[in-house]
């Protein structure tokens, strides 16, 4: 079993499955109906990802575990999803705030990736990467209407961009794994993503008339298992099913 | 400001469904603007891969014929048969028609 590279992908899976998640608790209570379909198109989008990139860290796993098995028989600590993502949905403004923070994440991310000398990982992000470029696209976009809108959208945005702002550090805070997927041309050097990041983040703040909340260093440790405490709640939904029925199908 | 107003604007939403065909008409999507309009009938109507090029517009824009018209717009046509290329008979010396 290959250690660093089984962690890094089952991050990455994390990382969507439980942002997909998180967006799936809208479907019925979006505030139109097109929201609804487009909250669930992303939610949709996310967790195939994860699907693939599951069923790949089962297979660096070596241990037969397949993509089902990881999504819904580990416990919190053994989820290495980044922090940002378990966060709780708020109203809709923090959900396109959250979401145009990882999306502007995994842009760069996905596009290193596809030169990953990983040939799985990079077909993977070649195929995450487009629908990444439309999550982006619709994060953006309601984040500069709701920015650019009515002094009590801008205030409800503004106010969730400094709550999760605290998040953003984890994402480009590399430790033993990502040093060792750098290394071998696996992954990314994820310090030098943030300068893009930050830029395009800055380019749709901008047009939002939002500020950029001041640094905050401390980075989340949710890709080494310690969690805020939201995401228990999270998987006590997910998980539910088959910790109730084990082996269930339809 | 009434319901009325506080509800975004509907849009009608016309889809190709392949190159080289025609857009067709699929049906509407509330939006706050045309570029949202295309959004969200990209979310509600190609979930399925049913298009490759999306055009919408205004519903207040689209003028439509009065059905208490019918009868003057539509009725006229019903007795010109010899309009439809069926009405006439090919004669057989007439290879390439």
């Amino acid at each position: 079993m290959n250690g660093a590279q089984f962690v890094f992908v089952l991050r990455l899976a994390d990382t969507s499955l439980i942002l997909g998640q998180r967006l799936g608790e809208w479907v019925g209570r979006a505030p139109a109906l097109e929201e609804d379909l487009g909250l669930a198109n992303l939610s949709l989008d996310l967790v195939g990802q994860a699907r693939m990139l599951l069923s790949y860290a089962g297979e660096l796993e070596g241990k037969g575990r397949d993509e089902d098995q990881l999504a819904y028989l580990r416990d919190g600590a053994d989820f290495c999803n980044v922090a940002l993502v378990e966060q709780p949905n708020g109203d809709f403004g923090r959900t396109v705030i959250r979401q145009l923070l990882i999306d502007a994440w995994q842009l760069e991310l996905y596009e290193e990736l596809q030169q990953s000398s990983d040939g799985r990982i990079a077909e993977i992000a070649a195929k995450a990467l487009k629908e990444t470029r439309y999550h982006f696209r619709y994060s953006a976009s309601w984040v500069v209407r709701l920015g650019d809108g009515t002094p009590e959208s801008q205030a409800r945005v503004q106010a969730a961009l400094e709550d999760l702002w605290r998040f953003t550090a984890e994402l480009f805070t590399p430790d033993e794994v990502d040093e060792e997927m750098a290394t071998r041309g696996i992954g990314p050097r994820l310090e030098t993503l943030r300068v893009r990041w930050l830029a395009r983040i800055d380019g749709v703040l901008k047009e939002a008339t939002l500020k950029r909340p001041t640094e905050v260093a401390y980075p989340w440790h949710g890709k080494s298992g310690r969690h805020t405490e939201h995401l228990g709640y999270v998987l006590a939904e997910m998980q539910f099913l088959q910790r109730a029925y084990p082996g269930a199908q339809w | 400001m009434s319901d009325q107003e506080r509800e975004w604007p509907l849009f009608e939403v016309f889809i190709r469904a392949r190159s080289g065909l025609e857009h067709k008409h699929v049906g509407s999507v509330h939006a706050v603007d045309a570029r949202m309009a295309i959004e969200h009938a990209r979310d509600v109507y190609t979930r399925r891969q049913e298009g490759v090029s999306i055009w919408v517009v205004r519903s207040s824009q689209i003028e439509a014929s009065d059905p208490q018209d019918a009868d003057a717009l539509f009725e006229p046509a019903k007795d010109k048969v010899y309009r439809h290329p069926t009405f006439y008979a090919i004669p057989d010396e007439v290879k390439n028609l």
